[in-house]
Protein backbone atom coordinates (compact mmCIF):
# COMPACT_ATOMS: atom_id res chain seq x y z
CA UNK A 1 0.00 0.00 0.00
CA UNK A 2 1.59 3.48 -1.06
CA UNK A 3 1.40 6.58 1.46
CA UNK A 4 -1.49 7.91 -0.13
CA UNK A 5 -4.27 4.66 -0.24
CA UNK A 6 -7.63 4.48 1.45
CA UNK A 7 -7.37 4.38 4.55
CA UNK A 8 -10.17 1.33 5.31
CA UNK A 9 -8.43 -0.97 7.88
CA UNK A 10 -9.95 -4.66 7.27
CA UNK A 11 -11.25 -5.72 10.32
CA UNK A 12 -13.74 -4.06 12.45
CA UNK A 13 -12.80 -1.84 15.24
CA UNK A 14 -15.79 -2.59 17.15
CA UNK A 15 -17.12 -6.06 17.73
CA UNK A 16 -20.68 -4.93 17.53
CA UNK A 17 -20.00 -3.79 13.84
CA UNK A 18 -19.35 -7.34 12.78
CA UNK A 19 -23.69 -8.28 12.70
CA UNK A 20 -24.17 -5.76 10.08
CA UNK A 21 -21.07 -6.25 8.15
CA UNK A 22 -22.12 -9.72 7.80
CA UNK A 23 -25.45 -8.59 6.81
CA UNK A 24 -24.29 -6.51 3.99
CA UNK A 25 -21.85 -9.43 3.42
CA UNK A 26 -25.01 -11.53 2.30
CA UNK A 27 -27.18 -9.27 0.72
CA UNK A 28 -24.63 -7.31 -1.26
CA UNK A 29 -22.86 -11.02 -2.09
CA UNK A 30 -23.46 -10.68 -5.83
CA UNK A 31 -21.52 -7.46 -6.27
CA UNK A 32 -18.07 -9.55 -4.52
CA UNK A 33 -17.67 -6.41 -1.98
CA UNK A 34 -14.34 -5.95 -0.39
CA UNK A 35 -14.96 -4.85 2.81
CA UNK A 36 -13.85 -2.02 5.29
CA UNK A 37 -14.39 -0.42 8.54
CA UNK A 38 -14.79 3.25 9.29
CA UNK A 39 -14.55 4.05 13.37
CA UNK A 40 -18.50 3.27 13.84
CA UNK A 41 -19.73 1.80 10.04
CA UNK A 42 -19.09 -0.99 7.65
CA UNK A 43 -18.13 0.19 3.80
CA UNK A 44 -18.95 -1.77 0.90
CA UNK A 45 -16.04 -1.39 -2.20
CA UNK A 46 -17.98 -2.19 -5.25
CA UNK A 47 -17.34 -2.07 -9.03
CA UNK A 48 -18.16 1.11 -10.20
CA UNK A 49 -20.62 -0.99 -13.07
CA UNK A 50 -22.44 -2.17 -9.98
CA UNK A 51 -22.87 0.94 -8.69
CA UNK A 52 -27.22 1.93 -9.97
CA UNK A 53 -27.81 -1.70 -9.01
CA UNK A 54 -26.36 -1.96 -5.46
CA UNK A 55 -27.90 1.58 -4.74
CA UNK A 56 -31.15 0.16 -5.73
CA UNK A 57 -30.68 -2.91 -3.57
CA UNK A 58 -29.46 -0.90 -0.36
CA UNK A 59 -33.00 1.25 -0.61
CA UNK A 60 -35.42 -1.79 -1.61
CA UNK A 61 -34.64 -4.44 0.57
CA UNK A 62 -36.53 -4.88 3.09
CA UNK A 63 -34.01 -5.40 5.70
CA UNK A 64 -31.87 -2.25 4.61
CA UNK A 65 -34.27 0.18 3.48
CA UNK A 66 -31.68 2.87 3.07
CA UNK A 67 -34.20 5.76 2.01
CA UNK A 68 -31.88 8.92 3.05
CA UNK A 69 -28.26 9.48 1.29
CA UNK A 70 -26.66 11.16 4.13
CA UNK A 71 -23.43 12.40 1.65
CA UNK A 72 -21.83 11.71 -1.33
CA UNK A 73 -18.03 12.95 -1.60
CA UNK A 74 -15.79 12.03 -4.13
CA UNK A 75 -11.88 11.86 -2.99
CA UNK A 76 -8.61 12.19 -5.04
CA UNK A 77 -6.48 9.55 -4.03
CA UNK A 78 -2.61 8.61 -5.75
CA UNK A 79 -3.56 5.92 -7.51
CA UNK A 80 -7.48 6.08 -7.87
CA UNK A 81 -10.58 8.48 -7.09
CA UNK A 82 -12.93 7.23 -4.57
CA UNK A 83 -16.72 8.09 -5.00
CA UNK A 84 -18.11 7.45 -1.78
CA UNK A 85 -22.02 7.31 -1.09
CA UNK A 86 -22.72 7.56 2.83
CA UNK A 87 -26.02 5.84 3.37
CA UNK A 88 -28.55 5.81 7.12
CA UNK A 89 -32.09 4.84 6.83
CA UNK A 90 -34.92 6.80 8.87
CA UNK A 91 -36.80 3.57 9.10
CA UNK A 92 -34.17 1.11 10.71
CA UNK A 93 -31.84 3.59 12.08
CA UNK A 94 -28.74 2.05 10.64
CA UNK A 95 -26.39 3.08 8.43
CA UNK A 96 -23.33 2.40 5.88
CA UNK A 97 -21.06 3.44 3.42
CA UNK A 98 -20.75 2.28 -0.45
CA UNK A 99 -17.45 2.97 -2.48
CA UNK A 100 -16.36 2.62 -5.79
CA UNK A 101 -13.10 3.32 -7.15
CA UNK A 102 -12.31 5.11 -10.60
CA UNK A 103 -9.82 5.16 -12.96
CA UNK A 104 -7.42 8.67 -12.57
CA UNK A 105 -7.83 9.12 -16.48
CA UNK A 106 -11.56 9.23 -17.79
CA UNK A 107 -13.06 8.96 -14.12
CA UNK A 108 -16.76 8.09 -15.15
CA UNK A 109 -19.36 6.84 -12.96
CA UNK A 110 -23.20 6.34 -13.27
CA UNK A 111 -25.54 8.68 -11.78
CA UNK A 112 -27.69 7.63 -8.77
CA UNK A 113 -29.90 11.05 -9.39
CA UNK A 114 -32.57 7.57 -10.01
CA UNK A 115 -32.20 5.90 -6.72
CA UNK A 116 -32.22 9.03 -4.08
CA UNK A 117 -33.07 12.61 -5.67
CA UNK A 118 -31.03 14.32 -3.53
CA UNK A 119 -27.39 12.97 -5.14
CA UNK A 120 -28.21 15.70 -7.76
CA UNK A 121 -26.15 18.58 -6.53
CA UNK A 122 -23.69 16.48 -4.82
CA UNK A 123 -22.68 14.97 -8.36
CA UNK A 124 -22.85 18.15 -10.12
CA UNK A 125 -20.58 19.49 -7.45
CA UNK A 126 -18.08 16.38 -7.99
CA UNK A 127 -18.19 16.83 -11.30
CA UNK A 128 -16.87 20.30 -11.22
CA UNK A 129 -14.56 20.31 -8.47
CA UNK A 130 -13.04 16.91 -9.50
CA UNK A 131 -14.06 16.04 -13.05
CA UNK A 132 -15.70 13.12 -12.55
CA UNK A 133 -18.34 12.84 -15.02
CA UNK A 134 -21.58 11.35 -13.72
CA UNK A 135 -23.12 9.31 -16.47
CA UNK A 136 -27.13 9.94 -17.17
CA UNK A 137 -27.41 12.96 -14.94
CA UNK A 138 -30.34 14.90 -15.88
CA UNK A 139 -28.14 18.02 -15.93
CA UNK A 140 -24.48 18.18 -15.06
CA UNK A 141 -23.83 21.55 -15.38
CA UNK A 142 -21.51 23.54 -13.05
CA UNK A 143 -22.57 24.73 -9.57
CA UNK A 144 -20.28 26.42 -7.52
CA UNK A 145 -17.48 28.14 -9.11
CA UNK A 146 -17.42 31.06 -11.37
CA UNK A 147 -18.38 30.75 -15.47
CA UNK A 148 -15.47 30.54 -17.51
CA UNK A 149 -13.30 28.85 -14.50
CA UNK A 150 -10.59 26.07 -15.76
CA UNK A 151 -9.15 23.14 -14.06
CA UNK A 152 -10.71 21.21 -11.59
CA UNK A 153 -9.67 22.65 -7.75
CA UNK A 154 -10.43 19.94 -5.56
CA UNK A 155 -7.75 17.54 -7.63
CA UNK A 156 -4.66 17.37 -5.05
CA UNK A 157 -2.61 18.43 -8.82
CA UNK A 158 -4.04 21.87 -8.12
CA UNK A 159 -1.90 23.92 -6.51
CA UNK A 160 -3.89 25.95 -2.90
CA UNK A 161 -2.67 29.12 -3.62
CA UNK A 162 -0.46 31.98 -2.11
CA UNK A 163 -0.07 29.80 1.04
CA UNK A 164 1.99 27.09 -1.06
CA UNK A 165 3.75 28.72 -3.69
CA UNK A 166 4.44 32.11 -1.66
CA UNK A 167 3.52 34.43 -4.27
CA UNK B 1 -60.38 30.75 -38.39
CA UNK B 2 -60.87 28.35 -35.44
CA UNK B 3 -56.59 28.20 -35.47
CA UNK B 4 -55.98 31.39 -35.62
CA UNK B 5 -57.85 32.22 -32.56
CA UNK B 6 -56.02 29.71 -30.75
CA UNK B 7 -52.50 31.30 -32.05
CA UNK B 8 -53.84 34.72 -30.76
CA UNK B 9 -54.45 33.42 -27.03
CA UNK B 10 -51.41 31.70 -26.77
CA UNK B 11 -49.99 31.88 -23.75
CA UNK B 12 -45.91 32.03 -23.48
CA UNK B 13 -43.97 30.98 -20.50
CA UNK B 14 -42.39 33.96 -18.98
CA UNK B 15 -39.00 33.62 -17.24
CA UNK B 16 -38.05 35.67 -14.35
CA UNK B 17 -35.07 36.67 -12.91
CA UNK B 18 -34.66 36.71 -9.09
CA UNK B 19 -31.50 37.91 -7.32
CA UNK B 20 -28.48 37.37 -6.76
CA UNK B 21 -28.80 40.25 -4.66
CA UNK B 22 -32.57 40.57 -3.74
CA UNK B 23 -33.40 41.23 -0.30
CA UNK B 24 -35.34 38.03 0.08
CA UNK B 25 -33.14 35.16 -0.68
CA UNK B 26 -31.31 35.88 2.49
CA UNK B 27 -27.70 36.32 0.91
CA UNK B 28 -26.26 36.68 -2.80
CA UNK B 29 -28.53 33.65 -4.09
CA UNK B 30 -30.19 33.83 -7.52
CA UNK B 31 -33.24 31.90 -8.93
CA UNK B 32 -34.90 31.75 -12.40
CA UNK B 33 -38.27 31.24 -12.64
CA UNK B 34 -40.32 30.34 -15.52
CA UNK B 35 -43.98 31.25 -14.76
CA UNK B 36 -47.08 30.63 -16.27
CA UNK B 37 -49.22 33.66 -15.47
CA UNK B 38 -49.21 33.67 -11.75
CA UNK B 39 -48.01 30.12 -11.22
CA UNK B 40 -44.17 29.14 -11.27
CA UNK B 41 -43.54 26.34 -13.67
CA UNK B 42 -40.21 25.48 -12.95
CA UNK B 43 -37.27 26.77 -11.11
CA UNK B 44 -33.15 26.84 -11.47
CA UNK B 45 -31.64 28.01 -8.53
CA UNK B 46 -28.32 29.32 -9.05
CA UNK B 47 -25.77 29.37 -5.95
CA UNK B 48 -21.95 29.71 -5.48
CA UNK B 49 -21.79 33.16 -5.20
CA UNK B 50 -19.77 32.76 -1.73
CA UNK B 51 -18.26 30.02 -3.34
CA UNK B 52 -14.66 30.11 -0.59
CA UNK B 53 -13.05 26.88 -1.30
CA UNK B 54 -13.56 25.73 2.19
CA UNK B 55 -13.14 22.28 1.81
CA UNK B 56 -9.91 22.93 -0.13
CA UNK B 57 -8.62 25.65 2.06
CA UNK B 58 -8.96 22.87 5.19
CA UNK B 59 -6.19 20.32 3.41
CA UNK B 60 -3.93 23.47 3.74
CA UNK B 61 -4.71 24.00 7.54
CA UNK B 62 -3.74 22.65 10.52
CA UNK B 63 -6.68 21.00 12.89
CA UNK B 64 -6.63 23.94 14.98
CA UNK B 65 -6.93 26.52 12.32
CA UNK B 66 -9.93 24.61 10.58
CA UNK B 67 -12.12 25.46 13.23
CA UNK B 68 -11.92 29.15 12.53
CA UNK B 69 -13.15 27.75 8.86
CA UNK B 70 -16.07 26.16 9.97
CA UNK B 71 -17.62 29.17 11.66
CA UNK B 72 -17.58 30.78 8.52
CA UNK B 73 -19.85 28.15 7.01
CA UNK B 74 -23.43 28.38 8.60
CA UNK B 75 -22.53 32.32 10.53
CA UNK B 76 -25.55 32.04 12.08
CA UNK B 77 -25.07 28.94 14.13
CA UNK B 78 -21.26 28.36 14.42
CA UNK B 79 -20.66 26.43 17.55
CA UNK B 80 -22.78 23.82 15.88
CA UNK B 81 -20.67 23.87 12.93
CA UNK B 82 -17.50 24.20 15.08
CA UNK B 83 -18.84 20.87 17.35
CA UNK B 84 -19.10 18.66 13.83
CA UNK B 85 -15.40 19.32 13.34
CA UNK B 86 -13.77 18.69 16.55
CA UNK B 87 -15.65 15.42 16.82
CA UNK B 88 -14.79 14.52 14.02
CA UNK B 89 -11.20 14.96 14.89
CA UNK B 90 -11.70 13.16 18.53
CA UNK B 91 -13.31 9.91 17.30
CA UNK B 92 -10.20 9.72 14.99
CA UNK B 93 -7.88 10.35 17.86
CA UNK B 94 -10.45 8.01 19.94
CA UNK B 95 -9.94 11.44 22.54
CA UNK B 96 -12.23 11.48 25.67
CA UNK B 97 -13.80 14.76 26.10
CA UNK B 98 -14.08 15.59 30.08
CA UNK B 99 -17.38 16.14 31.11
CA UNK B 100 -17.84 19.79 32.10
CA UNK B 101 -16.38 20.63 28.35
CA UNK B 102 -19.67 18.63 26.90
CA UNK B 103 -21.79 20.51 28.62
CA UNK B 104 -20.02 23.82 27.88
CA UNK B 105 -20.60 23.13 24.57
CA UNK B 106 -24.42 21.27 24.73
CA UNK B 107 -24.89 24.81 26.67
CA UNK B 108 -23.22 26.86 23.70
CA UNK B 109 -25.12 24.82 20.64
CA UNK B 110 -28.25 25.08 22.36
CA UNK B 111 -28.21 28.70 22.63
CA UNK B 112 -26.74 29.16 19.41
CA UNK B 113 -29.91 26.77 18.08
CA UNK B 114 -32.82 29.81 19.79
CA UNK B 115 -30.35 32.74 17.93
CA UNK B 116 -30.14 30.53 14.86
CA UNK B 117 -34.66 29.78 15.05
CA UNK B 118 -34.87 34.02 16.38
CA UNK B 119 -33.34 34.92 13.33
CA UNK B 120 -35.45 32.45 10.75
CA UNK B 121 -38.58 34.22 12.68
CA UNK B 122 -36.94 37.54 12.21
CA UNK B 123 -36.56 37.38 8.45
CA UNK B 124 -39.46 34.55 7.86
CA UNK B 125 -41.64 37.69 9.22
CA UNK B 126 -40.19 39.94 7.36
CA UNK B 127 -40.41 37.15 3.83
CA UNK B 128 -44.28 37.42 4.54
CA UNK B 129 -44.74 41.31 5.19
CA UNK B 130 -44.26 41.95 8.77
CA UNK B 131 -41.34 44.26 9.82
CA UNK B 132 -42.39 44.39 13.83
CA UNK B 133 -41.19 40.83 14.22
CA UNK B 134 -37.85 41.96 13.23
CA UNK B 135 -37.38 44.28 15.37
CA UNK B 136 -38.36 41.60 18.20
CA UNK B 137 -36.39 38.95 17.37
CA UNK B 138 -33.62 40.88 17.06
CA UNK B 139 -34.00 42.26 21.01
CA UNK B 140 -33.53 38.39 22.33
CA UNK B 141 -31.03 37.30 20.03
CA UNK B 142 -28.85 40.50 21.28
CA UNK B 143 -28.93 39.00 24.93
CA UNK B 144 -27.46 36.23 23.56
CA UNK B 145 -25.11 37.08 21.26
CA UNK B 146 -23.63 39.42 24.43
CA UNK B 147 -23.64 35.77 26.44
CA UNK B 148 -21.27 34.24 23.31
CA UNK B 149 -19.29 37.34 23.39
CA UNK B 150 -18.81 37.01 27.13
CA UNK B 151 -17.89 33.18 26.99
CA UNK B 152 -15.91 33.16 23.86
CA UNK B 153 -14.94 36.75 23.35
CA UNK B 154 -16.35 37.14 19.88
CA UNK B 155 -19.97 37.74 19.02
CA UNK B 156 -19.99 35.58 16.17
CA UNK B 157 -17.21 33.33 14.34
CA UNK B 158 -16.31 32.50 17.75
CA UNK B 159 -13.48 30.03 17.57
CA UNK B 160 -14.18 28.61 20.82
CA UNK B 161 -14.31 24.54 20.59
CA UNK B 162 -10.65 22.97 20.66
CA UNK B 163 -9.93 19.01 19.88
CA UNK B 164 -10.87 17.70 23.20
CA UNK B 165 -12.88 20.75 24.45
CA UNK B 166 -13.16 24.26 24.52
CA UNK B 167 -10.41 26.69 24.78
CA UNK B 168 -11.24 28.01 28.12
CA UNK B 169 -13.79 27.51 31.07
CA UNK B 170 -17.07 29.99 31.21
CA UNK B 171 -16.56 33.32 32.74
CA UNK B 172 -16.99 33.50 36.68
CA UNK B 173 -20.49 35.32 36.34
CA UNK B 174 -21.79 32.92 33.82
CA UNK B 175 -24.05 31.62 36.65
CA UNK B 176 -25.94 34.93 37.11
CA UNK B 177 -25.80 35.86 33.28
CA UNK B 178 -28.00 32.56 32.87
CA UNK B 179 -29.94 32.89 35.64
CA UNK B 180 -31.47 36.61 34.49
CA UNK B 181 -31.26 35.19 30.87
CA UNK B 182 -33.57 32.29 30.50
CA UNK B 183 -36.75 34.31 32.61
CA UNK B 184 -36.09 36.34 29.88
CA UNK B 185 -35.87 34.75 26.92
CA UNK B 186 -38.88 32.85 28.03
CA UNK B 187 -40.92 35.54 27.88
CA UNK B 188 -39.45 36.67 25.05
CA UNK B 189 -40.53 33.90 23.01
CA UNK B 190 -43.54 33.60 24.14
CA UNK B 191 -43.86 37.39 22.98
CA UNK B 192 -42.58 36.85 19.24
CA UNK B 193 -45.33 34.10 19.69
CA UNK B 194 -48.26 36.02 20.66
CA UNK B 195 -47.17 38.48 17.92
CA UNK B 196 -46.82 36.87 15.08
CA UNK B 197 -48.07 33.61 15.55
CA UNK B 198 -52.42 33.95 15.62
CA UNK B 199 -52.00 36.57 12.85
CA UNK B 200 -54.71 36.15 10.32
CA UNK B 201 -52.65 37.68 7.51
CA UNK B 202 -49.65 35.30 8.56
CA UNK B 203 -51.67 32.26 8.46
CA UNK B 204 -53.22 32.83 4.90
CA UNK B 205 -49.59 33.46 3.85
CA UNK B 206 -48.28 30.45 5.24
CA UNK B 207 -50.76 27.23 6.10
CA UNK B 208 -51.07 25.43 2.92
CA UNK B 209 -48.02 26.80 1.11
CA UNK B 210 -45.16 24.56 -0.29
CA UNK B 211 -45.80 21.50 1.31
CA UNK B 212 -44.11 18.52 0.54
CA UNK B 213 -44.54 14.69 1.25
CA UNK B 214 -42.34 13.28 3.75
CA UNK B 215 -41.30 10.38 1.52
CA UNK B 216 -40.13 13.32 -1.16
CA UNK B 217 -38.57 15.41 2.04
CA UNK B 218 -36.27 12.05 2.69
CA UNK B 219 -35.13 11.75 -1.35
CA UNK B 220 -34.20 14.67 -1.47
CA UNK B 221 -32.35 14.60 1.59
CA UNK B 222 -33.90 17.01 3.79
CA UNK B 223 -33.17 17.31 7.27
CA UNK B 224 -34.14 19.40 10.21
CA UNK B 225 -36.71 21.01 11.04
CA UNK B 226 -37.83 21.30 7.12
CA UNK B 227 -38.51 17.34 7.52
CA UNK B 228 -39.42 17.03 10.69
CA UNK B 229 -42.73 19.45 9.71
CA UNK B 230 -43.59 16.45 7.72
CA UNK B 231 -44.06 14.34 10.64
CA UNK B 232 -40.82 12.52 10.45
CA UNK B 233 -39.73 12.04 13.93
CA UNK B 234 -35.73 12.46 13.13
CA UNK B 235 -33.52 14.51 15.31
CA UNK B 236 -30.06 13.18 15.03
CA UNK B 237 -29.33 14.06 18.94
CA UNK B 238 -31.77 11.09 19.68
CA UNK B 239 -31.34 8.81 16.40
CA UNK B 240 -27.16 9.07 16.53
CA UNK B 241 -26.57 11.30 19.94
CA UNK B 242 -23.44 12.93 20.61
CA UNK B 243 -21.91 14.60 23.48
CA UNK B 244 -23.90 14.32 26.29
CA UNK B 245 -27.55 14.45 24.82
CA UNK B 246 -28.44 10.52 25.84
CA UNK B 247 -28.50 11.91 29.38
CA UNK B 248 -30.72 15.34 28.62
CA UNK B 249 -34.47 15.36 28.67
CA UNK B 250 -36.29 16.97 25.55
CA UNK B 251 -38.97 16.62 22.78
CA UNK B 252 -38.73 16.41 19.52
CA UNK B 253 -41.19 18.65 17.91
CA UNK B 254 -43.17 17.92 14.47
CA UNK B 255 -45.53 18.96 11.86
CA UNK B 256 -48.22 17.14 9.84
CA UNK B 257 -48.48 19.39 6.51
CA UNK B 258 -45.11 19.74 5.85
CA UNK B 259 -45.76 23.35 4.72
CA UNK B 260 -44.74 26.62 5.44
CA UNK B 261 -47.05 26.68 8.47
CA UNK B 262 -45.48 23.80 9.93
CA UNK B 263 -41.86 24.52 9.34
CA UNK B 264 -42.20 27.27 11.24
CA UNK B 265 -44.16 26.40 14.07
CA UNK B 266 -41.28 23.80 14.67
CA UNK B 267 -39.27 26.01 15.06
CA UNK B 268 -40.75 27.93 17.75
CA UNK B 269 -41.10 24.74 19.96
CA UNK B 270 -37.60 23.85 19.55
CA UNK B 271 -36.98 27.19 20.90
CA UNK B 272 -38.58 26.02 23.90
CA UNK B 273 -37.12 22.77 23.78
CA UNK B 274 -33.51 24.09 23.70
CA UNK B 275 -34.22 26.25 26.69
CA UNK B 276 -35.45 23.24 28.68
CA UNK B 277 -32.30 21.93 27.82
CA UNK B 278 -30.23 24.79 28.65
CA UNK B 279 -31.66 24.45 32.18
CA UNK B 280 -31.05 20.97 32.12
CA UNK B 281 -27.11 21.10 31.31
CA UNK B 282 -26.71 24.21 33.24
CA UNK B 283 -28.00 22.16 36.60
CA UNK B 284 -26.31 18.87 35.81
CA UNK B 285 -23.11 20.42 34.81
CA UNK B 286 -19.82 19.37 37.29
CA UNK B 287 -16.81 21.36 37.81
CA UNK B 288 -13.23 19.90 36.43
CA UNK B 289 -11.17 20.46 33.67
CA UNK B 290 -12.04 21.82 30.25
CA UNK B 291 -9.94 20.07 27.90
CA UNK B 292 -8.52 16.74 27.37
CA UNK B 293 -4.63 16.63 29.25
CA UNK B 294 -3.31 14.27 26.40
CA UNK B 295 -3.93 17.33 23.27
CA UNK B 296 -1.09 18.81 22.13
CA UNK B 297 -0.40 22.78 20.22
CA UNK B 298 -0.07 20.85 17.05
CA UNK B 299 -3.00 17.91 17.03
CA UNK B 300 -1.40 15.03 15.18
CA UNK B 301 -4.53 12.74 13.43
CA UNK B 302 -4.03 8.93 12.90
CA UNK B 303 -4.94 7.93 9.37
CA UNK B 304 -8.26 6.48 9.34
CA UNK B 305 -11.72 8.41 7.92
CA UNK B 306 -14.99 8.93 9.82
CA UNK B 307 -18.09 10.40 9.12
CA UNK B 308 -19.77 12.62 11.79
CA UNK B 309 -23.49 14.14 11.64
CA UNK B 310 -24.78 16.44 13.95
CA UNK B 311 -27.73 18.34 14.53
CA UNK B 312 -27.32 21.73 13.47
CA UNK B 313 -30.42 24.02 14.08
CA UNK B 314 -30.62 23.75 9.88
CA UNK B 315 -30.62 20.17 9.90
CA UNK B 316 -27.92 17.69 9.35
CA UNK B 317 -24.69 18.92 9.18
CA UNK B 318 -22.09 16.57 8.11
CA UNK B 319 -18.40 16.09 7.82
CA UNK B 320 -16.31 13.43 6.00
CA UNK B 321 -12.80 13.70 7.18
CA UNK B 322 -10.18 11.60 5.91
CA UNK B 323 -6.42 11.67 7.53
CA UNK B 324 -3.13 9.96 6.17
CA UNK B 325 -1.68 11.09 9.71
CA UNK B 326 0.08 14.21 10.47
CA UNK B 327 -1.18 17.28 11.49
CA UNK B 328 -3.41 18.10 8.26
CA UNK B 329 -6.78 16.63 6.75
CA UNK B 330 -6.18 14.60 3.73
CA UNK B 331 -9.84 15.49 2.70
CA UNK B 332 -12.91 16.83 4.37
CA UNK B 333 -16.01 16.93 2.76
CA UNK B 334 -18.43 19.18 4.33
CA UNK B 335 -22.60 18.23 4.02
CA UNK B 336 -24.16 21.64 5.01
CA UNK B 337 -27.71 20.87 5.99
CA UNK B 338 -28.74 24.16 3.86
CA UNK B 339 -27.45 22.81 0.90
CA UNK B 340 -29.62 19.74 0.80
CA UNK B 341 -32.75 21.64 2.01
CA UNK B 342 -32.26 24.12 -1.07
CA UNK B 343 -32.17 21.12 -3.50
CA UNK B 344 -36.02 20.71 -2.79
CA UNK B 345 -36.93 24.22 -4.15
CA UNK B 346 -37.28 22.99 -7.22
CA UNK B 347 -40.11 20.28 -5.59
CA UNK B 348 -41.48 23.01 -3.67
CA UNK B 349 -41.95 25.91 -5.85
CA UNK B 350 -44.16 23.90 -8.65
CA UNK B 351 -47.24 24.68 -9.05
CA UNK B 352 -46.81 27.66 -6.37
CA UNK B 353 -47.54 31.53 -7.06
CA UNK B 354 -44.67 33.67 -7.59
CA UNK B 355 -45.71 36.15 -4.94
CA UNK B 356 -45.63 33.03 -2.33
CA UNK B 357 -42.11 32.04 -3.61
CA UNK B 358 -40.28 34.37 -1.01
CA UNK B 359 -42.32 32.36 1.64
CA UNK B 360 -41.58 29.13 0.92
CA UNK B 361 -37.86 30.31 0.11
CA UNK B 362 -37.43 31.92 4.24
CA UNK B 363 -39.15 28.86 5.01
CA UNK B 364 -36.71 26.55 4.77
CA UNK B 365 -34.20 29.33 6.23
CA UNK B 366 -31.14 28.51 4.27
CA UNK B 367 -27.67 30.13 5.16
CA UNK B 368 -25.62 30.75 2.16
CA UNK B 369 -22.20 30.35 3.59
CA UNK B 370 -22.80 26.50 4.18
CA UNK B 371 -24.66 25.97 0.75
CA UNK B 372 -22.13 27.52 -1.06
CA UNK B 373 -19.22 26.70 1.53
Amino acid sequence: MTEHAAPTPSAPVDPKLELMANLLKDIFAPFEPEMGYAIDEVSLTISPKDIVAACKLAKENEELKFDYLRCLSVVDYEEHFQVVYHLYSMKKHHKMVLKVNLPKDNPRVSSVVSVWKGADWHEREGAELFGVTFEEHPNLAPLLLYEGFEGYPMLKSYPLGPYEDGS
Amino acid sequence: MKMEAEKRFDTVDMMLNMGPQHPSTHGVFRMVLTIDGEKIVAVEPHIGYLHRGTEKLCEGEYYLQIVSLFDRLDYISSFNNELAFVIAVEKLMGIQVPERAEYIRVIMCELNRIASHLMFYAAFGADAGAITPFLYAFREREQIQSVFEAVSGARMMHNYFRVGGVIEDLPPDFGDRMNKLIPKLKQGIQECDDLLTGNEIFIARAKGVGAISAADAIDFGMSGPNLRACGVLEDIRRSEPYSVYPTLDFDIPAGQNGDCWDRYMVRMEEMRQSLRIVEQAIAEMPQGPVIAPQVRKIVKVPKGEVYVRVENPRGDFGVYLISQGGDKPYRVKIRGASFCNLMTLKKLLQQCYVADCVVVLGSLDIVLGEVDR
